[in-house]
């Protein structure tokens, strides 16, 4: 069944100069599994293609069972500068909870 | 027997705007050690060297004085000691300000103000800005720098026993470090406390946003009587482990939830988060719910500083017009479609990657991942750059000519002509960059009345 991450899990976005941070945090700590083997730094470069212009690496922390996607090149310059609305890409945590994955 | 001393500091800014009432709240009744206002961020240092360009003497925080006469009174009565950026451009401005503050609420501080991260003369043309490779100077007219200091430049400020520490640009953590190695006397080689008081600052340096701000989404995750959101706290022990809450009755939550997003919120390397203090990996870090409202965080591991301090550099990048037009009702989309063909081909020459966005549709993500509705209305919005002011100008003035020059039932008009000041960064020797301190007093205070 073909579910959106918004579904699934949470996410908060964060900036710093023209990079984006997105983290991704399941709301049940055993869907970290599901999210780490579908959820990979090609699939969220494909579905941000449209805001990131740069490289996304992918970062895990099982501790907190919580993955970190950081996205360069994703603020059309930085917070400054940029032309969009929303300077910081604060909204672009909905953006990645747009992702739809199998389960 | 381990040694049961904690220290506590709360969270009372976690922005530039932020509210004042929830700091006031901790400060009267959190039983704060520390209250530590981080209010300095890119965007906000680029603002205050543009204030202080465009008019000497406000280069430092705008809200200092509402801050300062709302806390200042319960530094004097409680002892709490306030640890803030709000120096911004202009630290001993700020400092003075707070003196102003003191007198004219009949109470006494000595205040401590931390200059040296402005280091402009230290910057050269040919050093390379870590975002986008090329040279600084490439990006337009330096007109700022500002070194990212550390723990270091404050621990002198905090010795010298002011009430109320003010800082310009600093690194976040660093204003939460720097209490907890003063406190506990940290070796400034101890990486693993280090990096776990680095954690604590990290969690806490955008306040409510650990409490259930910049969190709560109905139905999905519910955060209770978000209107009256409290700020955060952390007791911390002396080797750096901490618990982190808030006020009890205050708004908000604290919960394992909250606590991850912004564990991760801003780092763009899990496993080497650097500050002037110490490089944390915060892959290492244990949290754990232990009680209502109340998380345990501990575990970090650090390495070594890096030899190099980060600096913020502003150059002039221009100015930005903007419009905004509104459309409704019947065929709204199609209007604000029309309009936006009408602005491209009045401004192509003159402004080639103009930007248009059309607020209700997909003006946020450049996409709506497939939602198919037709909205009721649009807004639609186009922005460009220029270097000069008369051009960004002629944006703004092309979407109100849209009044009577364009499609039927446009209205809502907005428009504004802003100068910008890009920020980039690079990294400079530590030893470029000497921190000082200059304490300011007020000896009389004057009478309350």
């Amino acid at each position: 069944m073909r579910r959106k991450l918004a579904e699934i899990a949470h996410c908060r976005a964060g900036d710093k100069g023209d990079t984006v941070t997105l983290s991704l945090i399941p709301f049940r700590p055993e869907d970290y599994a599901l999210l780490v083997g579908q959820v990979t730094d090609e699939r969220v470069r494909a579905h941000l293609a449209g805001i990131v212009k740069g490289e996304v690496r992918r970062f895990e922390l099982p501790l907190i069972h919580a993955l970190q996607f950081v996205c360069e090149q994703a603020l059309d310059s930085g917070v400054t500068t940029s032309l969009a609305l929303d300077t910081h890409g604060k909204t672009l945590s909905y953006a990645l909870l747009e992702l739809e994955i199998e389960t | 027997m381990p040694d049961a001393k904690t220290i506590r500091i709360g969270a009372g800014a976690g922005f530039q705007g932020d509210r004042i009432e929830p700091a006031v709240v901790l400060a009267s009744q959190g039983g704060l050690d520390y209250l530590v206002l981080e209010c300095l961020a890119e965007r906000t240092i680029a603002a205050a060297q543009l204030r202080k360009r465009q008019a000497p003497g406000t280069g430092f925080d705008p809200l200092l004085e509402p801050r300062m006469e709302a806390l200042l009174p319960f530094v004097a009565r409680n002892g709490v000691r306030v640890v803030t950026n709000m120096g911004a451009a202009d630290p001993l401005g700020a400092g003075k300000v707070v003196i102003a503050v003191a007198r004219r609420l009949g109470l006494r501080v000595k205040v401590a103000a931390v200059t040296g991260d402005e280091v402009l003369r230290s910057v050269k043309p040919k050093m390379i800005a870590l975002e986008t490779g090329r040279p600084l100077s490439e990006h337009g007219k330096i007109v700022s720098a500002n070194a990212y200091l550390g723990v270091e430049a404050i621990l002198p400020a905090l010795a010298s026993g002011a009430n109320v520490v003010i800082t310009g640009r600093v690194a976040d953590p660093s204003l939460f470090v720097a209490p907890l190695a003063h406190e506990f006397g940290w070796a400034l080689d101890d990486w693993d406390r280090l990096a776990r008081g680095t954690v604590v600052g990290h969690l806490l340096e955008c306040a409510g946003q650990i409490t259930g701000g910049y969190f709560a989404d109905p139905g999905v995750k519910e955060v209770p009587d978000l209107a009256h959101l409290g700020f955060p706290f952390a007791d911390v022990d002396a080797d750096g482990f901490a618990s982190i809450s808030k006020v009890a009755g205050t708004g908000g939550a604290v919960t394992l939830a909250t606590v991850k997003e912004q564990l991760l919120y801003e780092v763009t390397d899990p496993t080497g988060y650097v500050t002037p203090d110490v490089t944390t990996d915060f892959t290492t870090v244990r949290l754990a719910e232990v009680g209502t409202d109340r998380v345990a965080v501990g575990g970090a591991t650090g390495r070594p500083r890096t030899d190099t301090l980060k600096v913020s550099v502003g150059y002039l990048a221009g100015w930005i017009g903007e419009g905004e037009i509104s459309y409704a009702g019947q065929n709204a989309r199609a209007r604000a479609d029309l309009a936006a063909a009408v602005l491209r081909e009045r401004l192509q020459d003159a402004v080639p990657d103009l930007r248009i966005d059309r607020i209700g549709i997909d003006s946020s993500h450049r996409s709506n991942f497939g939602y198919a509705h037709d909205p009721y209305e649009v807004r639609l919005r186009a922005a460009g750059r220029s270097e000069q002011r008369a051009l960004a100008e002629r944006i703004a003035w092309e979407v109100e000519a849209l009044l009577t020059n364009g499609p039927a039932g446009g209205g809502g008009l907005r428009k504004s002509v802003t100068e910008r000041l890009g920020i980039v960064s690079t990294l400079l020797p530590r030893r470029l960059a000497t921190a000082e301190l200059v304490l300011l007093q007020n000896r009389y205070a004057a009478k309350a009345r």
